[in-house]
C-alpha cells in the first residue's frame, strides 16, 4: 500500500451501540422482575435463576468448541437465554430440570441452527415447552406468597368458579402476589423493565402493544360468560402475558425486522394467546403463541417486503 | 422568508456533528507547484484534452471538452506549462486522462474570460455549459443539463440544498455566511429565468447562524419574498440526499430510478447557485473549490479554498501537516466519502471536504452475526431491508436481490452505522448493485447468441 493508507468502504464511522450492549440492556431490564421473583418466591428462585444461567452460558461456550466455530459467549446472549428460561421456570423446579432445560435451549435450539441469529424459534420458549411436556408436574408446582393454595389465578379459573374466591385482586397481580413463575410474577416490575428497554430504544412497542392490545380485545369479548363482558385487565395482569410480550416476542432473532411484519406478529401472538387461554385445556397461551408465531416470521417477512421510498414497484 | 415548519424524513440516523471547522473563514491556498487536472470531474461522458504537453495554458483556459450533451468541459486552474497528458488514477480507483500542468505562479487569467452575456433562458443555459459548472455538492451532474429538463417535464420548484448533514463539513456553511448575498441574487437570477413558482432553502436546525442571515436577506426583497422560503431541517442525517431533502420541502416523493424533475423539482446545492452569481459577474470558469479540511489526524482544521487539481498531500501541507500519522483519507465526510489511496489524488470540482483520521478513529469495529434487530430497517430512508440484502449478496441470489430492490439503495450508510453487530452491510449492498449488473449483461448476451 502506498502511503500505508487504510482503504475501506464507507461509511467510515460507527455508532457505539454493539450486540454485547443490546443483551446486557435486555439483563439489565429483566433484573428487577428477577429480583420481585425472589422477594416473593424466596431464595431458591434466585438458585433457579443462577443455575440457568450458568448452565447457558457454559453449554455456549462448549457447544462452540465442539462445533469448532468462533467463540460466542462474550455476546451475552446465551445468559439471556438462560435468565429469560429461569424466569419462566416455578420456583419449585428440580435444579437438575433446569440444567436439563437450559442445554435444550443451547444446544439444540439455538447452536444447532448456527448460533445467534439463526435459531427459528426463541430458545428459551422452546425449551419451557419442551420441559413442560416432558415434567408436568414438575413444571406446575406453585407457591403462593403467603397463602395457602398453589394454584396460579389462571388455573384457578380454568377449575371453575367453585375457585373464584380464592383469586387474588388486581393489585395483587399488578404487585406480584400470586402463583406463577419466578419472573412473570410481578407485571409492575416488568413494565419498569419495559420502560428501560424502550427509553434504550432496545426494542420497539409495535409488537408489545399489538400483543397486548388484541389479546385484551379478544378476552374483552370472549373471556366471560356472555359476549362483550371479559376481565380483559385481569388476564393481561395474569400469566406470562406482560413478560411475554415485552421480552419474548420481542426477541430480535425470532420476530419481523420490519414494521409491518412486527405488527402482524404482535397481533398474531395476541390472538393465539387468547385462543389457547380461553379455549384450550391449557391455563397458559403465551409460549405456545410466541413459538407459534416465531415459525411463521419468515412467511410474515416475505409478504412483507417494504415498498421503496417513493415506490410503486410490486411486492415479492 | 422563513418557513417555520421542521421538515424532515422517515428514517435516518442522528450523526455525530463534529463542525469543528464551522467558525474557521475560508484560508486561500498559494498556488501548488503542480495540478493534475483529471478529465473526469462530473457524472457523465469524459472530455478529451485540447491541449499537448508543452503547451502554455492561463487561469480559466479550457483544456478539455467534449460534445456529448451529459458532460462539462474542464478548464486550467493555474497559469503555467503542460508537463504531462496521461492516463491517472483518480479519487475513486478509476483511471482517467490526466492534464498535468507545472505553475508558473504569476495566475495569469486567460483572455476568453469575462463576464457571460445572455438574454433569454436558452442563451443563459449555453453561457452557463461554458463555466463548467457541476452539482458541487458531491454528485457531480453538470448543471446546465440539470437546468433543462427534458420536454413534458413541468419543472415549478428550485431547491437548494444548504443542509449538509455530514460530519466535520462546513464548506456550504461557510458559503452562507461569508457569501449570502451571492446565493440570494443567484437564485433571484434563476427564479427571473426559469420562472420558479416556490425556492425552497433547505437548511440544519443545526446551523441556526446560517437560517438567520438568508432568511433576513430574503425577506428584505419583496420581489422575491412569496417565492423564496428558507426551511429549518431537522438535524438528521441523510437530510441532504436529494430525495429526502425533496420530500422534507415540498412532500413530493421522488420514484425509484427518476429524477427530481419528474415532480417537478430541481435540487441544487448552495455552492453552487453562489457560483453562477460569481461566474455572471466575472466570468471566471468552476477553477477553485473550498474544501473543509479536518479530522483527529490534521494539525490546523480549516476551510481552505484550492486550486482545482492540487494534490491533497499539498492541501494538508497548508494546514500544517498532520498531528499524529494519518491512517486513513477521506475525500468527502465520513458516511460517504471515498477512502483515498495516495495523497497525490486532486482536489477535483465536487470535492467539498478532506477527512484524515488517526489510528483510533479509522478502526472500524470487526463483523459479528446478524441478530436481526431489524435497526437498519428501522433507520433506512429507502425503506430497503439492508440485512437481507447483505444475506443474498453473500449468497449470490441474484433473483432475491431485486425482490430487496438492492439497486434502490443511495448507500447512504445509515445501515451500517447503526448496526449493533458491525456487518458491513452498504459494502455488500454495492457488490449486490454489481451483482445486478453482471446478471443483466449476463442474460443480455445470452438473449443475443
Amino acid at each position: 500500500m502506498e502511503n500505508g493508507l487504510l482503504m475501506t468502504s464507507s461509511p467510515h464511522i460507527r455508532d457505539n451501540t454493539n450486540t454485547r450492549r443490546l443483551m446486557a440492556d435486555v439483563i439489565i431490564a429483566l433484573l428487577p422482575a428477577c429480583a420481585a421473583g425472589v422477594y416473593f418466591f424466596g431464595l431458591r428462585s434466585l438458585l433457579v435463576l443462577l443455575v440457568t444461567v450458568a448452565a447457558s452460558v457454559i453449554a455456549e461456550y462448549i457447544t462452540r468448541i465442539l462445533l469448532k466455530r468462533e467463540q460466542t459467549v462474550g455476546d451475552m446472549s446465551a445468559a439471556v437465554t438462560g435468565l429469560i428460561l429461569g424466569m419462566n421456570l416455578p420456583p419449585t423446579i428440580p435444579l437438575w430440570i433446569a440444567i436439563v432445560g437450559s442445554v435444550f435451549a443451547i444446544v439444540i435450539v439455538k447452536q444447532l441452527f448456527g448460533g445467534i441469529g439463526q435459531n427459528f424459534v426463541n430458545p428459551a420458549l422452546a425449551a419451557r415447552v419442551f420441559m413442560v411436556i416432558s415434567w408436568p408436574v414438575q413444571m406446575t408446582r406453585w407457591i403462593i406468597p403467603d397463602a395457602v393454595s398453589s394454584a396460579t389465578p389462571l388455573g384457578l379459573i380454568k377449575e371453575g368458579a367453585s375457585a373464584a374466591e380464592e383469586l387474588p385482586g388486581y393489585f395483587e397481580l399488578f404487585i406480584g402476589k400470586k402463583g406463577g413463575c419466578i419472573g412473570e410474577v410481578s407485571a409492575a416490575v416488568l413494565l419498569i423493565g419495559a420502560v428501560y428497554l424502550v427509553a434504550r430504544r432496545v426494542i420497539t412497542l409495535e409488537i408489545p402493544l399489538t400483543y397486548i392490545g388484541s389479546f385484551a380485545l379478544l378476552t374483552w369479548i370472549f373471556g366471560g360468560d356472555r359476549l362483550f363482558s371479559g376481565d380483559a385487565l385481569y388476564h393481561v395482569l395474569s400469566g406470562g402475558l406482560i413478560l411475554g410480550a415485552f421480552f419474548m416476542a420481542t426477541d430480535y432473532t425470532t420476530s419481523p425486522v420490519n414494521r409491518k411484519g412486527r405488527l402482524i406478529f404482535g397481533i398474531g401472538c395476541g390472538v393465539l394467546s387468547a385462543i389457547i387461554r380461553l379455549f384450550s385445556n391449557y391455563p397458559e397461551g403465551v409460549s405456545f403463541a410466541i413459538l407459534i408465531m416465531n415459525t411463521l416470521v419468515p412467511l410474515i417477512e416475505r409478504y412483507t417486503i417494504p415498498r421503496s421510498f417513493g415506490g410503486g414497484k410490486s411486492v415479492a | 422568508m422563513l418557513f417555520t415548519k421542521k421538515a424532515t424524513f422517515r428514517g435516518g440516523v442522528p450523526v455525530p456533528h463534529w463542525k469543528n471547522t464551522a467558525e474557521a473563514e475560508t484560508l486561500q491556498m498559494g498556488v501548488p507547484s503542480k495540478v493534475y487536472i483529471p478529465m473526469l470531474q462530473h457524472i457523465g461522458a469524459p472530455c478529451t484534452p485540447v491541449v499537448n504537453k508543452g503547451d502554455t495554458v492561463k487561469v480559466g483556459q479550457v483544456i478539455g471538452t467534449s460534445d456529448k450533451l451529459i458532460s462539462a468541459p474542464i478548464h486550467s486552474s493555474v497559469s503555467g506549462r503542460v508537463t504531462n497528458v496521461a492516463p491517472m488514477v483518480v479519487f475513486n480507483g478509476q483511471s482517467v486522462m490526466t492534464v498535468e500542468i507545472e505553475t508558473d505562479g504569476l495566475q495569469e487569467v486567460h483572455e476568453d474570460v469575462k463576464p457571460p452575456v445572455f438574454n433569454n433562458k436558452e442563451e443563459f443555459l449555453e453561457q452557463l455549459k461554458k463555466s463548467g459548472l457541476v452539482g458541487l455538492g458531491g454528485a457531480g451532474f453538470p448543471t446546465h443539463v440539470k437546468l433543462a429538463p427534458p420536454p413534458g417535464k413541468e419543472v415549478d420548484t428550485l431547491i437548494i440544498n444548504g443542509s449538509e448533514c455530514e460530519p466535520y463539513i462546513t464548506s456550504d456553511y461557510r458559503e452562507i455566511i461569508e457569501n449570502s448575498w451571492n446565493i440570494l441574487l443567484g437564485v433571484y437570477t434563476l427564479v427571473d429565468l426559469f420562472g420558479f413558482k416556490n425556492v425552497w432553502i433547505g437548511i440544519e436546525d443545526n446551523k441556526p447562524e446560517a437560517i438567520k442571515v438568508l432568511s433576513n436577506i430574503a425577506a428584505k426583497d419583496d420581489k422575491y419574498s412569496d417565492v423564496v422560503k428558507v426551511v429549518k431541517l431537522k438535524s438528521r442525517y441523510p437530510q441532504g440526499a436529494e430525495k429526502m431533502l425533496i420530500y422534507a420541502c415540498t412532500g413530493r416523493k421522488v420514484p425509484p430510478g427518476k429524477l427530481p424533475a419528474d415532480v417537478g423539482v430541481i435540487v441544487m446545492n448552495i455552492n453552487s447557485v453562489s457560483f453562477i452569481r460569481e461566474y455572471i459577474r466575472t466570468g471566471m470558469p468552476l477553477v477553485k473549490k473550498r474544501v473543509t479540511v479536518d479530522g483527529p489526524a490534521v494539525k490546523n482544521p480549516a476551510n481552505v479554498e484550492v486550486p482545482i487539481g492540487t494534490p491533497i498531500a499539498d492541501v494538508f501541507e497548508f494546514c500544517g501537516g498532520f498531528r499524529s500519522e494519518p491512517v486513513k483519507v477521506l475525500m468527502g465526510g465520513p458516511m460517504m466519502g471515498v477512502a483515498q489511496y495516495s495523497l497525490q489524488y486532486p482536489v477535483l470540482k465536487h470535492t467539498n471536504a478532506l477527512i484524515a483520521l488517526d489510528e483510533k478513529s479509522a478502526k472500524i469495529p470487526p463483523e459479528g452475526p446478524c441478530i436481526r434487530c431489524g435497526r437498519c430497517v428501522d433507520v433506512c430512508p429507502m425503506n430497503l431491508m439492508p440485512l437481507h440484502i447483505n444475506r443474498h449478496s453473500l449468497h449470490g441470489d441474484v433473483e432475491a436481490l431485486e425482490k430487496y430492490h438492492a439497486n434502490d439503495c443511495m448507500e447512504c450508510g445509515c445501515c451500517s452505522y447503526v448496526c449493533p453487530a458491525k456487518r458491513h452491510l452498504v459494502q455488500s449492498i454495492r457488490l449486490a448493485k454489481a451483482q445486478l449488473r453482471q446478471a443483466a449483461t449476463a442474460a443480455a448476451a445470452k438473449g443475443g447468441k
